[in-house]
């Protein structure tokens, strides 16, 4: 059992305040959707618990099962337990997943002697098409493929909780479907704990939270069950800005 | 070694960035390098062919090559194609020396040889060497050369490489460049009849104080001519790399192509490179292009596989190496990388643990 814990989070970016102080905890197989209009500091909320360069935290603190995460440099922060899936994968020109790979699980003290298999069972999962991942990472891949490529290596690495910032931008119903239905399949399997940043409603269809918080200029205007996000795509964020 | 020779100046733009006015011939004597070739025995030959690629040496480095260089020779007979690579090493094992080491490659009609010279000595050894290659691709014949320069760090080198490439030949000259303190290769690839073809491929990786320098020609004389030229670097340290090339198209070279790449990256505040790519073309039917970049690492790769759990020094290596992938994807296929990778791996370690 793994618990995220965040509280009374401030983070600005170029001297700009985005974050207002956030609480909010996630523990393992549990499924916490971020809802928010566009400026809301979704984005900033998943870079500052990953540790991006060029934010700076003024307030509050974030803990993996008491573990001060704020302290450590992000690689330290990922094989703490945390994967952050990215909106937009970047492209590493040369450098392929099974090498990045091999060197994520042997920073974790894990073995890589089944994971050529691994990634095949996984990318099956996901149908993602074996050719591609001998691809270097993210380059000359779709939107979908991307996001794909993302989800594959949350499969492999098997974190404790999982953030997913905007997994359904720029993909195409199928991958999106392949990748929440994956991340969902974790939640049971591997008691994945998962905060799923999103604008709409229809990542939530087949990944399914048990809490729903709508986030507005900084803060957690909201929390409540899944009916909250039916409540947004009926009535949208008016009421919340 | 004669002290009032008249050497080159940084004045002159083909010296530009040089370090040729640190340079004091006077604190060499005239010595040689101890060549050993392996599975050459087929094409050497003991009959000079110099001359059959560089008609008039290129400066005086070259006309000392010529005057008192010991030249090693391979001449691929017509017909003949060769999965063999020939080795040529040189060593550079006295203190003190300028050695003139000459490599001549000649083809008699279509074929294929591939050669790998390698110049090495310690990091004790203060000795200058001054290679020149000459490479003539006669029809149809395939030559492909990776040069190495495994030199230690305080060895100088200054290179001279010459080809030329007859109707629908293919050079492909390679080079690799880890060691040396300052190590320079001019590197001229004519196309003199239609349908020849020139590849230069470098990799260099420049670290601690040590500069590599590349000057590089790319010169149409014959219509539907083709070149391709891609130099990637990286430099640490307070390491510096230069790069200046050109593509000449001349006149009679229409329906020419020629492209040019060069690619830095810097892994430290401290190192600098320099990249200037020029085009001169006579003609208007051709295709080229020319690119040039100098950056460091970029910040959302490092995040990216940082992200992943990956610590930062890892992150920076799967980086430098996926940034030299396609240059190493693209040396002759038979020749063994496994060395160069390891050396390239212990540079950027020592890189980590310095910085």
């Amino acid at each position: 059992m793994s618990t995220l814990k965040i509280e009374g989070l401030c983070a600005e970016v170029a001297g700009k305040e985005i974050l207002r102080g956030i609480n909010l905890t996630v523990n393992s197989g549990e499924v916490h959707a971020i809802m928010g209009p566009n400026g809301a500091g979704k984005s900033t909320l998943s870079a500052v618990i990953m540790g991006k360069p060029g934010y700076t935290v003024t307030a509050g603190s974030v803990t993996l099962d008491g573990v001060d995460i704020l302290a450590l440099p992000t690689w330290k922060r990922a094989t703490a337990g945390l994967h952050l899936v990215m909106q937009y994968p970047t492209e590493v020109p040369g450098v392929h997943v099974d090498e990045m790979l091999t060197e994520a699980l042997s920073a974790r003290g894990r073995s890589s002697a089944d994971l050529a298999s691994r990634i095949s069972s996984e990318a099956g999962r996901i149908n993602f098409d074996a050719e591609l991942v001998s691809r270097a990472l993210n380059v000359d891949l779709s939107g979908g493929e991307k996001k794909r490529n993302e989800t594959l290596q949350l499969g492999v690495l098997e974190p404790k909780i999982a953030i997913l910032d905007e997994l359904d931008s720029g993909l195409d119903i199928d991958a999106l479907r392949d990748c929440a239905r994956r991340v969902e399949a974790a939640t049971h399997e591997n008691n994945l704990g998962v905060l799923a940043i999103t604008h709409y409603v229809r990542l939530l269809e087949e990944l399914k939270p048990d809490v729903v918080h709508i986030l507005a200029a900084g803060r957690i205007v909201k929390t409540a069950g899944p009916e909250l996000a039916d409540e947004l795509e009926r009535d949208g964020y008016a009421a919340f800005v | 070694m004669n002290s009032t020779l008249a050497l080159p100046s940084a004045e002159e733009e083909i010296w530009r960035y040089s370090r040729i006015g640190d340079l004091d011939m006077s604190q060499f004597t005239p010595g040689t390098v101890r060549t050993v070739v392996s599975h050459g025995d087929a094409f050497a030959s003991t009959q000079s062919r110099a001359g059959v690629a560089m008609k008039t040496p290129a400066d005086v480095f070259a006309e000392m090559n010529l005057a008192s260089g010991v030249e090693t020779t391979f001449v691929l007979p017509k017909g003949v194609y060769s999965d063999e690579v020939i080795e040529v090493t040189h060593y550079v094992e006295t203190d003190g020396i300028v050695a003139f080491p000459r490599l001549v490659i000649d083809t008699e009609g279509d074929g294929e040889i591939t050669v790998v010279e390698r110049f090495i000595s310690s990091d004790s050894i203060r000795s200058l060497i001054c290679p020149v290659l000459e490479i003539r691709a006669s029809a149809g014949a395939t030559v492909n050369y990776v040069g190495i320069n495994q030199l230690g760090l305080r060895t100088w080198m200054i290179a001279h490489q010459q080809t030329a490439g007859y109707r629908d030949s293919n050079t492909r000259l390679n080079t690799v460049a880890l060691g040396g303190d300052y190590a320079r290769v001019r590197a001229e690839a004519r196309l003199v009849e239609s349908g020849a073809n020139a590849q230069q491929l470098a990799l260099y990786f420049a670290s601690g104080t040590q500069m590599h320098d590349f000057r590089t020609l790319q010169r149409h004389e014959a219509p539907r001519t083709y070149s391709d030229l891609l130099f990637k670097g990286a430099i640490g340290g307070s390491a510096r790399s230069v790069y200046t090339g050109l593509i000449r198209i001349e006149k009679n070279a229409a329906k020419s192509e020629a492209f040019q790449t060069n690619r830095n990256l810097t892994l430290g505040a401290g190192a600098w490179a320099e990249s200037v790519p020029n085009l001169e073309i006579e003609t208007n039917e051709v295709k080229c292009s020319h690119a040039s970049t100098v950056g460091s690492i970029d910040e959302d790769q490092r995040f990216y596989l940082e992200s992943r759990g990956i610590p930062p020094e890892v992150a920076e290596r799967l980086v430098v190496f996926g940034f030299f992938k396609d240059v190493l994807d693209r040396l002759p296929r038979r020749v063994d990388t496994a060395d160069l990778e390891a050396q390239i791996a212990e540079k950027l370690r020592l890189e980590g643990d310095l910085s």
